[in-house]
């Protein structure tokens, strides 16, 4: 295979979003469970989990039809979103040292799709 | 919705939530592991309308031990994510989940005899600065 799609690339960066937006509903539904283990089961989490399995459809889709080594370091994108949608929505600060460390983190996974193509 | 970090769980007896993370990285490259055996486990062939099959798929499936340890993995790594989640930063502690690269790497080359390249490496490396920096800045928080 020597080229990647736009519609793959499109399709798995549509699965980092809905993954991303998975992660902020898991922070969501985390907070009752300050008051116990016993409010776990709440419909944020549910769809924190569901978004979260949803994902992978449109990432699988993606993955059939371009090259792993292009994709799989843009499964990493989710990270990006989910930096995004803390400062939005939960007014988290966004630090030089988790920027630094999100550059290195993705940096670290393109050389592991790199190295895996 | 501003959310505490990590230190807020200072003296009510949580785990810090990076731990709990870290916990989380190791379920999850253990699913990972077990089900890539779990798929190399035989499975007869599934025809939806003749319930002979589907019983025959199904009993199989369940004596596929791998593959359901692994979803099991995967169900301990949601709730200590949930766990962590309900203490620390999400945008402090997702990166971290990362971290499942680097084991996943390690393991396929013990399990599945995979070899470690220099990209892989360098990588490795780079995904464990960038965690590591994380670390170390919950910490001064």
């Amino acid at each position: 295979m020597n080229h990647t799609p736009l519609s793959s690339i499109l399709l798995v960066l549509s699965g980092t979003v809905i993954g991303s937006f998975g992660a902020v509903f898991l922070k969501l539904g985390s907070a009752p469970l300050k008051n116990g283990l016993r409010y776990i089961l709440n419909w944020k989490l549910a769809a924190g989990v569901g978004l979260f399995v949803g994902s992978s459809v449109p990432f699988v889709m993606g993955l059939r039809h371009g090259e792993l080594s292009v994709l799989y370091p843009m499964a990493a994108m989710t990270n990006v979103w989910t930096m995004i949608w803390s400062k939005i929505f939960f007014h988290e600060p966004v630090t030089k040292a988790k920027v630094g460390a999100l550059g290195l983190i993705l940096a670290g996974i393109v050389c592991i799709g790199l190295g895996g193509s | 919705m501003s959310s505490p970090t990590h230190t807020s769980t200072a003296g009510s007896g949580r785990i810090n939530p990076v731990y709990l993370v870290l916990g989380c990285t190791v379920f999850a490259a253990a699913a990972q592991v077990l089900m890539k055996f779990g798929a190399m486990y035989k499975m007869p062939e599934l025809h939806p309308a003749d319930m002979a099959s589907v019983i025959g798929f199904v009993s199989a499936l369940l004596g596929n031990w791998q593959l359901l340890l692994g979803y099991t993995m995967h169900a301990c790594n949601a709730f200590l994510l949930i766990l962590a989640l309900r203490d620390g930063e999400l945008s402090m502690l997702y990166p971290i989940i990362a971290l499942t690269y680097v084991w996943v790497n390690l393991l396929s080359m013990y399990f599945f005899h995979d070899t470690l390249n220099w990209w892989k490496g360098c990588g490795i490396v780079l995904v464990i600065g960038g965690v590591s920096l994380l670390g170390i800045a919950s910490r001064r928080k």
